[in-house]
């Protein structure tokens, strides 16, 4: 098992888990599409997200543009 | 006459930018973006949220309009760029609305990280038009940097106080070589229209048309003020005279009576 923090919150994802699977159980729309994700920071590019293994600890953040100024 | 208006390369028919922000739903934004006639339209990368119903995106396609991803919400140059980043990333567009806010009270930008980031990202390939103070040495420094434009603020983001230092304003229009964009501070029609007879290339506002009471009508209104203040610019105003001229010929005026 791998426990991360997806937008925020703890999430036990399965040992080996990658950012393609964080992207999944944060709720964002099939195929990620409008959306970028950093990992402790630092933004994966979505060719990366497949073949991007999460680490215990880590803080991965989801984003998709919404209303803004 | 020719409207529309170039940055970086890119041509816009409108000079309106529009803001998303603020709107009561996404059926009133985009209504509204197609009553403003904008191109442009500003979103900020936010949570991915799963009961959010609809997709900006979608919409601001419909209305034909681009995307212009912002950094709102960031308060140093390490968040904004990395937002720059995640906004690429997520919408395909090196373009940045670039703001480094200050603090949450005035949401005036802080100069030293905005340099900074506007540096970093225009060294990444981005085309930076940066949410700026209305600043005429600092907006040089930011042209300096690469920015495509300069964007200063007339008056704080929400205020709907218009343009408070019209005298700034001339000495940053006045230096340009990339397009100055009024952004923030938009009240009313009359504003914006002042920003263009100013010699603003464009203007963005939000607020002022998504908290209008009617945010549809007060677009087509900024719609119209953007393109009189342009046309008006580039007509030729009077000069103004403390006296007045008469309009109508002051010989053959006939005698009658006294």
């Amino acid at each position: 098992m791998t426990a991360v923090v997806i937008n925020g919150e703890r999430h036990d994802l399965p040992a080996g888990a990658t950012v393609e699977a964080a992207v999944a159980e944060s709720g964002a729309p099939e195929e990620g599409r409008g959306v970028a994700v950093a990992v402790d920071g630092e933004v994966v590019p979505r060719g990366q997200w497949a073949g991007t293994a999460l680490r215990d600890g880590q803080e991965i953040e989801v984003l998709h543009a919404v209303q803004g100024g | 006459m020719d409207v529309g208006f170039e940055i970086a390369g890119r041509t816009f028919a409108s000079r309106l930018i529009i803001g998303t922000g603020g709107f009561r739903n996404l059926e009133v934004m985009g209504e509204a973006v197609t009553a403003s006639g904008a191109d442009l339209a500003t979103v900020a990368m936010r949570r991915v949220d799963p009961t959010a119903r609809g997709s900006i995106i979608d919409v601001l396609e419909e209305a034909g309009c681009s995307v212009l991803p912002n950094t709102a919400g960031c308060y140093t140059a390490r968040d904004a760029v990395t937002t720059a980043r995640l906004g690429r990333e997520a919408l395909e567009t090196d373009w940045v609305k670039l703001e480094v806010i200050g603090d949450d009270r005035t949401l005036l930008p802080d100069p030293v990280e905005l340099v900074e980031a506007a540096e970093t990202l225009v060294n990444d390939g981005f085309t930076v038009l940066p949410y700026t103070s209305d600043d005429p040495i600092l907006a040089r420094r930011l042209e300096d940097a690469g920015c495509a434009a300069v964007m200063p603020l007339g008056s704080p983001i929400g205020s709907g106080m218009g343009i408070n230092n019209l005298y700034n304003l001339r000495l940053i229009v006045e230096a340009a070589t990339v397009p100055v964009i009024l952004d923030a501070g938009i009240g009313t029609a009359s504003d914006a229209a002042i920003a263009m007879e100013m010699g603003c290339e464009g203007v963005l506002l939000a607020s002022a048309i998504s908290r209008a009471e009617n945010p549809v009508a007060m677009a087509g209104a900024m719609r119209l003020a953007v393109e009189a203040g342009w046309q008006a610019r580039h007509a030729g105003r009077i000069p103004q005279r403390l006296h007045a001229r008469a309009s109508s010929p002051e010989e053959g005026v006939a005698k009658l009576g006294a």
